[in-house]
């Protein structure tokens, strides 16, 4: 485990279902991957596609969003929605080669937390294989370059 | 089925036709190992079923375009087994290549997943349908009181698709309300008829046999319709040894389905294979026609007669024709 | 502070420079004893969250939301000024009340408060300490980098109507419906059958009492018809809710009876003189008959019979018309139309209870091919003096007495082909019953088949003994069939319970006359339209969705929408009126408080950037987001939104923000978030 690659995963968790599956499993001491940073929305329906650009850019390995069962959404069909802006979020990333299992969209209801932790499970695992995401590099094209490297450059001028 | 079930054959062939469908007997099959084998050897008994599997497979290949061949068996006992070794070896694939390696020696190979097991009244009341029948019908059974019985096997265990209850199966019931008969529902449907009891422990079976032509009896049955050769034997060649060992009269005749269909279609008795049973047959046959069906459904409002103190009994879903 | 108190601040306050917004957070780290501490190197945590930008000071404690532990964070809010508060500990649905609260004592407004959930989502879920505590780091930073950016809110107050829906009279909407009036509201009952009384009415004897349950019922019932503050409607539905906690508006459909209410005195002689008699499906489930025009019972309540306008020879054929000619008081009106009626309410209480399992679909047990196969509620009826049977125990013939009888639990329930649930109240029943047959024919014998005999209640565990006590056999085994194929002599006309005696290790075949099958409890049919009609959840089993099974059973995860009685979940009559009084009282507090205190989190649009393409318009499943056609820019209707987020995240040109979730605040947590993962130490160069 020691110099095993530990991906980071985003998870937006909706505040009625999800998160509740999430604190679920903590109180039932489930373990699961350390590898799931939980941010609270109300609904999976106020995630944006910039959020999880966002956190893909800022060093996300992964994005995870966790809302309730269809049929089930607190805001009748907030869930729905997100499932719509995921649906096209995804073929965009196909298009920048990033891959399938790195942005997913699971259902959980607020009584299974084993459930919710055994996808966050799988998500690592799926992510562990795959390896670092890198997205400035591979997406953006940017490369990184030390800056005190640069800086002292600037500074000779 | 030629052999010893000539006449399920010759019905079959020729409802076959009548309904335009085609079965084409699989090429060079072998015993499926019945019951017996598996409590022998149980991987020579999957080799055996999986041999008929295998060339099944190899004959329906490529005929039907990306969609699974099928194969039918009209004996619930292949049935059973031919459905229950394809599964065995969908879920484990070193019985899969234990089989194959055996199958080898032979030429030959199976690819788990690559047929779809049906037994022959599924294919006629889902893949035919009632409709389809209902269509053909021109001599309508009327009068003639029918007890369906399927035999234990045939709807549970349910290994690939299970097509009607377990507990409580309608569809034999339901294809012989369509060709016009009176249908008999007895509570022994599907209980067992004893199979090959009658080799081993005579009297159990024969107790067995007896309980069935009882019930059916004691619902005013004219005839008992089966799906298994093995079924029709017991019933029919034993029912003498009933009588003789118990002391009752039973006369009743045992018919293959696919016989009643044939005769309902307006097929003469010897072209659907009738003379060829130990009870005979025609007397109850005689009976068709003799009676109008009664009107479907109880009306809801019954006025009851003055006296009668009867708790209505319940509702029933609608019967469908 | 007391001396004791351990606390370990880990930054100089006077020291630290304010970078960027110029917020003074307060960071705190809990050990919750060892519940995060064990994990999660709390000290670490809270040092190295003194050195992240804007933290003024970071301190650690052994319990967070203890008096002490939420005094520290009120000093540090007066004495260092602090504008931002951040705890990382439990979850937010713990404790975030508790930690606004001590905010706002301070002065500091309770929305600039952000929690880190680092023993749910951190310590409980796993065992590796060194991600646990980075893991924490970065939750703490998220939560610091998002509170920073906060605003204070004020709650919203919304004027509480006094009225109540109550939907369905049974036992528990009648209790919900007393409780409030009693108390000096006005209430609504709406019920969808002709009289109030559900399940309840029909029964004969109630367990382990043995009180007639018609005896305890009607004076309820009475009580109900005839308060001022209860607005009786039978044979009415509601068609449609609008509105949200405290100003609900609901449409309910009248029915037309066909019987002017003003002009009928309940004398009945028009269903005495009706021709048309049919078996009655609903009120004698099947077993006895009424006439097209009929009462439920003769007790019914309201006392108006209706009409049954696909049975009635008027209705159907134009002829007949013998109750209007019989009618004293002119009381029939054929042309009578349903009406509509809007109802003003502050809360809406469900009570529309359950359905019985139907037990045709468990077909080896006869029900429907057997005659002498009878369901519960059949059973229930045949033994009620008032029923088709006037009390008598017979079988289907009306006349014979059955000698021996068998009574099947679990018909339906605990069952993996049907529902894996236990109906809770059926044990109990069966025992009923069994005492009921000794009681009426001494010389029966009664066999119950069992898997468990559940009775938890007060006194019902003597019930069981006293019916052990008076003969009847109990057999422990699930029946696999009932069937009238006779083996032997024995057998012969009987009904024959095949089951496998699990005490004894034998299969038994149990002769008897008559079977009775404890049909379970099931979810109406439409529990699902009527959920989606007021806004509320199910489960996978049709029972409506409190909002926590143990601690908040009568409420749901709507505002303003409660639950009462079996529709919630499988129940007896004392448990339906405990929670028919629970509802009561909440709504009743409610009401008492005359104004409610929303929650602030809403939308709001930014009309100087709204561009009036209007796509928000139809995301909002609470219809609140309208249109201003003459300024073509859209706007929120605070009162009506819930806070979802949907049009936020929807809007092309960013003109709505949702307060406490902005786009700027979840985005700075995304990076606070990310805080190792960020790279600082390189810069990123863009591609030639």
């Amino acid at each position: 485990m020691e110099n095993e690659f530990q991906p980071i995963i985003v998870g937006f968790l909706c505040n009625w279902c999800s998160y509740r599956a999430a604190d679920l499993a903590g109180t039932a001491r489930v373990h699961y991957a350390p590898t799931m940073r939980p941010i609270r929305v109300m609904c999976t329906a106020r995630v944006e596609p910039e959020f999880v650009l966002k956190a893909l850019r800022e060093g996300a390995d992964g994005v995870l969003i966790a809302g309730c069962h269809p049929g089930e959404c607190h805001y009748v069909e907030g869930n729905i929605k997100a499932l719509r802006r995921f649906t096209l979020l995804k073929a965009m990333l196909r298009q920048f080669g990033v891959e399938d299992e790195r942005v997913q969209l699971v259902w959980a209801a607020a009584s299974e937390g084993k459930q919710l932790a055994e996808a966050v499970d799988r998500m690592t695992e799926q992510l562990r294989a795959l390896g670092p995401l890198r997205w400035r590099q591979r997406v953006l094209g940017e490369q990184p370059v030390a800056r005190h490297a640069v800086e002292v450059e600037v500074g000779g001028d | 089925m030629e052999r010893n079930a000539g006449a399920y054959h010759t019905s079959l062939m020729a409802v076959a036709a009548q309904l335009g469908v085609e079965f084409a007997e699989v090429d060079d099959w072998n015993c499926c190992g019945a019951t017996e084998f598996i409590a022998v050897n149980r991987l020579r008994a999957y080799a055996l079923v999986s041999r008929n599997l295998a060339l099944a497979a190899r004959q329906t290949a490529g005929s039907n375009g990306a969609a699974k061949g099928q194969l039918v068996a009209p004996c619930s006992a292949c049935y059973l087994n031919l459905s229950k070794v394809e599964h065995y070896l969908s879920e484990s694939p070193a019985l899969a290549s234990d089989v194959n390696q055996a199958l080898a020696a032979g030429g030959l190979s199976y690819e788990p997943g690559s047929l779809r097991v049906r037994h022959l009244l599924d294919v006629m009341v889902n893949d035919v349908g009632y409709e389809k029948v209902a269509a053909r019908v021109r001599r309508p059974l009327h009068g003639l009181r029918v007890a369906p019985y399927y035999g234990c096997l045939v709807v549970r265990p349910g290994f690939q698709e299970r097509f009607d209850d377990p507990e409580y199966p309608t569809s034999l019931d339901r294809l012989m309300r369509t060709l016009g008969a009176t249908v008999v529902d007895f509570p022994l449907k599907a209980h067992c008829c004893g199979g090959h009891m009658t080799q081993i422990s005579r009297d159990v079976a024969l107790e067995l046999i007896r309980r069935l032509l009882k019930n059916a009896a004691d619902y005013q049955a004219d005839m008992i319709v089966t799906l298994c050769p093995m079924c029709q034997l017991n019933l029919d060649a034993f029912q003498e040894s009933v009588n003789g060992l118990f002391g009752t009269e039973y006369r009743i005749p045992i018919l293959f389905f696919t016989q009643l269909m044939g005769l309902a279609f307006g097929l003469s008795p010897t072209a659907v294979g009738i003379g060829k049973e130990f009870i005979d047959a025609r007397p109850a046959l005689a009976k068709i026609g003799a009676a109008a069906p009664a009107a479907a459904g109880a009306a809801p409002r019954r006025k009851p007669r003055r006296g009668d103190q009867s708790l209505p009994l319940p509702q029933m879903p609608e019967e469908e024709v | 502070m007391s001396a004791e108190t351990p606390d370990r601040a880990r930054h100089d306050p006077r020291a630290t420079p304010d970078a960027g917004h110029g917020e003074r957070v307060g960071v705190y780290v809990c050990h919750c004893g060892h519940n995060i501490a064990n994990t999660v190197a709390v000290e670490e945590v809270a040092e190295w969250a003194g050195t992240q930008p804007n933290v003024v000071v970071a301190r650690d404690y052994k319990f967070m939301c203890s008096s002490l532990g939420q005094e520290l964070i009120e000093q540090d809010i007066q004495q260092l000024g602090l504008n931002r508060i951040v705890v990382a500990a439990c979850s937010p649905h713990m404790h975030e009340k508790t930690f606004r609260s001590a905010c706002q004592r301070a002065g500091l407004n309770p929305y600039l408060f952000e929690m880190a959930n680092i023993r749910e989502m951190g310590s409980w879920a796993t065992d590796d300490r060194e991600a646990a505590t980075q893991k924490a780091k970065a939750q703490v930073k998220g939560a610091v980098d998002r509170a920073v950016r906060q605003q204070p809110l004020e709650p919203l107050y919304v004027d509480i109507n006094p009225n109540t829906l109550v939907v369905g009279g049974g036992i528990a909407g009648l209790t919900a419906a007393l409780e409030l009036a009693n108390a000096g509201y006005h209430v609504y009952l709406v019920e969808r059958d002709s009289s109030i009384g559900g399940h309840m009415a029909k029964l004969d004897k109630t367990f382990p009492t043995l009180d007639c349950a018609a005896c305890i019922l009607t004076p309820k019932m009475v009580d109900v018809a005839n308060h001022p503050n209860i607005t009786l409607m039978t044979w009415s539905e509601v068609i449609s809710v609008h509105g949200y906690v405290g100003n609900f508006t609901v449409r309910v459909r009248k029915k037309a009876r066909y019987i002017k209410e003003d002009l009928c005195t309940g004398c009945g002689t028009c269903v005495e003189k009706c021709p048309v008699r049919i078996i009655d499906q609903n009120f004698e489930v099947g077993l006895g008959y009424r006439k097209a025009v009929y009462r439920n019972f003769p007790q019914a309540v309201p006392k108006y019979p209706v009409i049954d306008t696909a049975n009635c020879t008027f209705f159907q054929r134009g002829k007949c018309r013998a109750c209007e000619i019989v009618c004293p008081t002119d009381a029939i009106d054929f042309n009578q139309k349903d009406a509509i009626v809007d109802l003003e309410v502050g809360n809406i209480i469900l009570a529309t209870g359950y359905e019985q399992f139907d037990a045709r679909r468990v077909p080896q047990y006869g029900y429907g091919r057997l005659a002498n196969v009878f369901t519960s509620m059949e059973f229930e009826r045949m033994v009620n003096a008032a029923g088709p049977t006037a009390g008598r125990v017979v079988l289907r013939d009306g006349v014979t007495v059955p000698k021996r009888v068998g009574i099947i639990h679990c018909v339906g329930s605990r069952d993996k082909n049907h529902h894996e649930y236990c109906s809770r109240a059926c044990c109990m029943a069966a025992l009923k019953f069994a005492h009921l047959v000794h009681e009426r024919v001494p010389e029966a014998e009664v066999f119950n088949f069992y898997i468990d005999i559940r009775a938890s209640g007060k006194h019902y565990e003597e019930f069981y003994h006293r019916v052990l006590s008076e003969g009847a056999h109990f057999i422990r085994g699930r029946v696999a069939e009932v069937t009238d194929a006779a083996r032997g002599p024995g057998e012969e006309g009987q009904l024959i319970i095949q089951v496998e005696d699990t005490l004894i290790g034998k299969q038994r075949r149990i002769p008897v006359d008559m079977v009775i099958l404890m049909a379970g409890m099931e979810s109406r049919k439409d529990a699902r339209q009527v959920a989606a009609l007021f806004g509320l959840g199910c489960d996978y089993d049709g029972w409506f969705t409190e909002r926590h099974a143990k601690l908040d059973p009568v409420v749901t995860m709507t505002e303003g929408i409660l639950v009462a009685g079996a529709c919630q979940g499988p129940k007896a009559i004392p448990e339906s009126v405990a929670q028919g009084s629970a509802a009561a009282a909440r709504v009743a507090g409610m009401i008492g408080q005359r104004v409610m205190k929303m929650e602030p989190v809403r939308a709001s649009i930014d009309a100087a950037s709204c561009s009036g393409c209007r796509i928000c318009n139809n995301l909002c499943p609470y219809h609140a987001i309208t249109f201003h056609e003459d300024r073509k820019v859209s706007e929120v209707i605070t009162a009506l939104c819930q806070g979802c987020g949907a049009c936020v995240a929807a809007c092309p040109s960013a003109a709505i923000s949702g307060v406490h979730f902005t786009r700027d605040q979840v985005l700075a947590q995304i990076e606070g978030i990310l805080w190792d993962a960020r790279q600082p130490e390189v810069l990123w160069l863009e591609p030639q």
